[in-house]
């Protein structure tokens, strides 16, 4: 038995040994960088520039990149692992959400100079951060309504056609309850983020009379079933449309009439993090206008980044779909941090919807 | 000593992934949010009946399909060459040298409206001599759901089933022809009862993991109707986990599963003598 022990305790011991050693150069600080996959960054998959390397080179500083799929997978993580992450990309109510439970840093804005030249007004002291103190935005967009002019040959502007039995079987919908509820609460003419159970139930009644028409509920795979003419229409978002407008030129994208989401992304530092200051350089390194356009035009959203707008190309500029009209944003709302009772009933119905015959 | 220390890893591997987890399932099922006892989340629990009896009638249909396939193919395999044997198993687990999610989304793209099977019958003229103007509807139908549990499965039943036919001896065969015995007689009043414990193993393996699967009903049955393994799923992995009812899902669908097995176990014995 002791043999044994020992037998481990070697083990371990060389092991640590190599992990300590394994790496040979020599770096200021490492940084573990926690961003949607997809990918959700310029970092040189796909023969983009990787500007985690610039940074790398630039502050001798390491990146390690990690990815996430869900806000709440990334928020589970961050909840139960404490101080591992050095900066994080939640969506909005998702960082109002680390904020209100104490799991962001405030961020000391003189190391993120560029925050205050770079970033445009309206993307300051948002809902989600009134007073701006845990997050720098990071990127933008809106949901619509993707379709195929082949298959739909009367002009879309309205959520309603998601239900128009025409299409039965023809409708991809999003399989989350936060943004399929979204969908119904803007047709119904209530917020997104209202806590009036009453209006919630109807919206219920709604998405349930919805289910004879819709084909499969789906996230990340409407856009490949779009591309190949699987289904007729499908709730996604600005940026991936144009994209697959690009592929598959039968497609157009549309945007309702009675408004929709806005949905934003933002950098933050979760707890604890060891390299503080170093992660606030590197939000900084991202916000230089050449960075930001590079990332920006990797996800395909829009940028909240004034530099970074400047050098787009007039074409995107102008581009309704990419960015559209002050008229039109005034119409959408974004996602806010709702109490759990809420969004536990929500997600109850939900369930009910996906349940019953 | 020495025997029983190589068991030691096991052991604490058994403790901690098997034993541990299930002290926590059982302690959520049967407590309230402070902590207190409570047996309100089994009856919470008792509007997805419905979803339980959806969950193990697909698992159920892919099983007996799993068996009604697995075992002439694991019988007419077992009689073969040896080498032809291996090389015949091999290209059964081939598919499993593939990731589980990969396979299943490859279904996608076959059952898709616009997909493989619909555009290579369409191609044929298949569809103009039936009269079909629409394609088929594959994607999204319980059908399609079966399909998949079947696909990803079946490797699970002909393995066992195999292995214990391997081991029949062809001589008991002959000296039943011999006896008098007709095919039927030989498969009913030999190779059935011999074979009795590789059906029971290739049908736990199947069934159990159809029962909880949840990968398969979102991808090819477009999440419309949810599974048992889809809502143990959204109940701890949802934007707002539940673990209570998850646990107490989980611990139901465990019991069934071992019902199931006890009744099969004592019907195994019946036979036997």
């Amino acid at each position: 038995m002791k043999k044994i022990i020992s037998y481990v305790l070697i083990l371990v011991s060389l092991f640590s040994f190599f992990a300590l050693t394994g790496c040979g150069k020599k770096y200021e600080a490492t940084l573990i960088v926690y961003n949607w996959g997809g990918p959700y960054m310029s970092e040189g998959s796909n023969d983009t520039v990787d500007l985690n390397k610039r940074f790398e080179e630039k502050y001798n500083v390491k990146i390690k990149y990690r990815t996430y799929d869900s806000n709440e997978a990334m928020y589970a993580k961050i909840k139960n692992g404490g101080a591992e992450y050095d900066i994080i990309i939640p969506s909005d109510y998702m960082v109002a959400r680390l904020i209100e439970e104490d799991l962001l840093e405030k961020l000391d804005f003189s190391n993120i100079p560029l925050f205050e030249t770079n970033i445009m007004d309206e993307f300051k002291n948002r809902d989600y951060d009134p007073k701006n103190e845990y997050s720098v935005p990071y990127s933008w967009g809106l949901v619509g309504i993707v379709y195929n002019k082949k298959l739909v040959k009367e002009p879309v502007d309205s959520y309603s056609i998601l239900w128009d039995k025409k299409y039965a079987d023809n409708v991809l919908m999003f399989n989350n309850p936060r943004d399929a509820f979204a969908v119904a609460q803007t047709l119904l003419g209530y917020s997104q983020n209202t806590t009036n159970k009453d209006e919630i139930k109807e919206c219920y009644d709604k998405l349930l009379a919805q289910k004879d028409v819709v084909q499969g509920y789906y996230m990340d795979e409407i856009y490949e079933k779009m591309i190949n003419e699987d289904a007729a229409i499908a709730t996604y978002y600005a940026g991936d449309a144009l994209v697959m407008m690009e592929e598959n030129e039968n497609l157009a994208f549309a945007y309702p009439k009675e408004g929709t989401n806005r949905f934003g992304d933002a950098f933050c530092i979760p707890k604890g993090s060891k390299n503080k200051k170093w992660a606030e350089t590197y939000i900084n390194f991202m916000l230089e206008g050449e960075n930001a356009l590079l990332n920006s035009e990797v996800t395909g959203y829009c940028t909240p980044n004034s530099a970074a707008f400047e050098l787009l190309d007039e074409e995107t500029k102008n581009n309704e779909l990419m960015y559209p009209s002050e008229d039109y944003l005034k119409k959408c709302e974004s996602f806010i941090h709702l109490p759990s009772e809420i969004n536990t009933y929500v997600q109850d119905l939900w369930i009910n919807i996906k349940t019953e015959d | 000593m020495k025997n029983k220390a190589l068991a030691i890893p096991h052991i604490v591997w058994s403790i901690v992934f098997i034993v541990v987890p299930l002290c926590f399932v059982l302690y959520f099922a049967f407590t309230a949010d402070d902590g207190s006892f409570t047996l309100s989340w089994f009856l919470e629990a008792g509007r997805f009946a419905g979803v339980f009896a959806r969950s193990l009638k697909l698992a159920l249909i892919a099983t007996v399909i799993c068996l009604v396939v697995g075992y002439p193919m694991a019988y007419i395999i077992s009689r073969t060459s040896w080498i032809t044997q291996k090389t015949l198993i091999m290209l059964i687990m081939l598919p499993m040298w593939m990731n589980f999610l990969l396979r299943t989304y490859a279904w996608m793209t076959l059952l898709e409206k616009n997909g493989i099977i619909n555009n290579i019958l369409e191609a044929l003229g298949i569809f103009n001599l039936l009269g079909i103007t629409e394609p088929l509807k594959m994607i999204n139908t319980e059908g399609a759901i079966i399909i998949g549990m079947v696909y990803n499965f079946l490797p699970f039943m002909i393995i066992p089933l195999y292995n214990i036919m391997v081991k029949i001896d062809n001589s008991l065969i002959e000296a039943s022809r011999d006896l008098g015995c007709n095919g039927f007689n030989v498969f009913r009043r030999v190779l059935l009862p011999l074979s009795v414990p590789g059906i029971i193993n290739g049908i736990t393996m199947v069934f159990v993991p159809a029962a909880s699967t949840f990968v398969i009903s979102q991808k090819l049955g477009g999440a419309k109707n949810m599974l048992i393994g889809d809502l143990i799923d959204i109940y701890f992995m949802g934007g707002e986990p539940n673990f209570h009812i998850g646990s107490v899902l989980s611990l139901i669908l465990m019991l069934i599963i071992l019902i199931c097995m006890a009744f099969m176990k004592q019907s195994d014995e019946e036979v036997m003598l």
